[in-house]
């Protein structure tokens, strides 16, 4: 392994953190403006120009507030909990392409920490570990919310984790790599060639996932407000619950990066165009995040099992088979 | 629905309500089968999806950015107290009976009175302490000289409660009353309009 390689790699490792850091700030504010928009709200409007620099105020908020511990709670494990979501969140982005590769003053980049041959398997299981950031944190709280929350996170975790990995495993079949890249090639050839439209019960059965994933609304069964407060978060201040939210920011985005990528042509040819497209597919995956969140219920933990394993397990198995026979015939 | 502006009329079967039709719950597994499809591609979720969507595009927003923007409030609105002055020589129009003192039911109208160099009654001090006034108006209300009333203020901010609030606080200003600008308080204890035409002569053939 030579230097420049090694270089490289922790550069690029420190941008990807330090922009989806930000983004995952910045993602805070959007959420806020789509949703007032959405309720007829102004959202922040006080710090900065349209509230812009509100994410800024919440940032020294949450910085300089006091790290508190409470009693009864297992410490080492309370204190770790909140770094496995975000510490996770960012690993998982080591394997997806966030861009074409460019050439930089004559030095070709590859936007991709890691081209890893198990990539988005890589991914899927690293998100799954973020779980137990939920899970270990409401656990070590001495609060009964905190534990409802992760006995729910446990078993939404079980419920999703089998539509998200057999509903991808359709497209796997057809493109016979787990490299995103290799994705993307496969779908390089325009809009006619997008694994959407071959797989369109995958799709959409891995975009319901992704809400589980996620533990975004309709699936905000981990942390719903007006049942457990905060679930796992409500013993955390400051900075430790900061970094949950950083994980759900950036597992946000870095799932609406994968769904584009693995269905919808990621960015194509890679042109400048292609890396546009990609640019604004995931930005339409995160807005349709914060979209459900205003227009839809959320559902109840039982739902969400049965939902899983009686109607979204048979129709992605069936999938699977379908696709095996129409590729071996 | 149009009418539900009819707060006055409580009887619900003349004001249009009707009764929500809910289908009644399957109890067979192919109706509760039947009904998952049915309610997986009714696309009830899009037109939640949409309704959303309108409101952002429409860009009707409702908030008041407060500080900046108020809302209207009605003439009645009880607010902070205020103490009027006649309006013929700018005098005060307390004559220091007591009887806000006495009605206050939570007892936070403090006074004392003290007879002044022309031998009448004359208020020395008065504090209504606002963290205890519940803003019920009786003071308002039992004045005889329509004296102390509600205002329209309702931002109060200090360092220390006892600001709030003493005599010469309330008291309209001496240039408020040179400019004529003192408004009169509309509701509790006002007299009602038209009062002149109502007034009868005293019988006093007794
Ligand atoms: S409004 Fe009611 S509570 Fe307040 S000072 Fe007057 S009588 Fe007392
Ligand atoms: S404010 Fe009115 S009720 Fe109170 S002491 Fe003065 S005149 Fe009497």
């Amino acid at each position: 392994m030579d230097t420049a390689y090694l270089i490289e790699t922790i550069i690029k490792v420190v941008v990807v953190l330090l922009i989806f850091s930000a983004l995952a700030g910045i993602g805070t504010y959007f959420e806020r403006k789509v949703l007032a928009f959405m309720q007829r709200r102004l959202g922040p409007m006080n710090v900065g120009p349209y509230g812009l620099l509100q994410v800024a105020a919440d940032g020294i908020k949450l910085f300089t507030k006091e790290d508190i511990i409470p009693t009864n709670v297992v410490g080492r494990i309370f204190k770790i909990a909140p770094v496995i979501t975000a510490a996770t969140a960012f690993m998982a982005a080591a394997a997806i392409p966030f861009l074409p590769q460019f050439e930089l003053f004559g030095y070709t980049v590859h936007p991709i920490i890691s081209d890893v041959n198990i990539g988005i398997l890589y991914i899927l299981g690293i998100m799954g570990i973020g779980l137990y950031g939920p899970l270990l944190g409401g656990m070590a709280s001495a609060n009964k919310f905190a534990l409802l929350s992760a006995a729910r996170s446990a078993a939404v975790f079980i419920s999703y984790e089998v539509i998200t990995g057999l509903s991808i495993l359709a497209p796997i079949m057809m493109v016979g790599s787990l490299s995103l890249i290799d994705f993307n090639e496969y779908q390089s050839g325009g809009i006619g060639d997008w694994i959407v439209w071959s797989q369109p019960v995958a799709f959409v059965l891995f975009w319901i996932a992704a809400f589980a994933e996620t533990g975004r609304t309709p699936f905000h069964l981990v942390a719903n407000d007006h049942e457990i407060i905060d679930g796992f978060g409500t013993e955390y201040s400051g900075m430790r619950w900061g970094l949950f939210f950083i994980g759900e920011y950036a597992n946000m985005f870095f799932i609406s990066f994968v769904i584009p990528l693995l269905f919808l042509g990621g960015y194509g040819d890679g042109s400048f165009l292609g890396a546009l497209g990609l640019l604004a597919k995931m930005s339409f995956f995160f807005f349709f995040f914060l979209w459900t969140r205003a227009a839809w219920p959320d559902v109840r933990p039982d739902q969400l099992m049965w939902l899983c394993w009686k109607v979204l397990m048979p129709i992605a198995v069936i999938n699977v088979v379908i696709t095996g026979f129409v590729m071996m015939f | 629905m149009k009418n539900n502006e009819q707060f006055n009329n409580r009887n619900v079967s003349e004001n249009g309500y009707y009764l929500v039709d809910i289908a009644d719950y399957p109890t067979d597994g192919w109706g509760k089968f039947k009904r998952v499809v049915q309610r997986t591609f009714r696309g009830e979720l899009f037109v939640g999806l949409w309704v959303v969507l309108r409101e952002m595009i429409k860009f009707d927003i409702h908030t008041v950015s407060y500080p900046e923007e108020k809302m209207p409030i009605g003439p009645r609105y009880r607010a902070v107290h205020e103490m009027k002055r006649l309006w013929e020589s700018d005098a005060e129009r307390c004559i220091g009976c007591g009887l806000c003192e006495k009605i206050c039911i939570s007892n936070c109208i403090k006074m004392d009175t003290r007879i002044d160099e022309n031998s009448r009654k004359e208020v020395s001090e008065y504090t209504i302490n606002l963290g205890r006034c519940i803003f019920c108006g009786y003071c308002a209300e039992v004045c005889p000289e329509l004296a102390i009333t509600h205002g329209g203020e309702y931002e109060q901010a200090s360092e220390q409660r006892e600001h709030f609030v003493d005599y010469e606080y309330m008291l309209t200003p001496l240039d408020k009353m040179k400019a004529g600008t003192q408004v009169e308080f509309e509701g509790f204890g006002a007299i009602t309009p038209h009062e002149d035409e109502r007034v009868k002569k005293t019988p006093l053939a007794y």
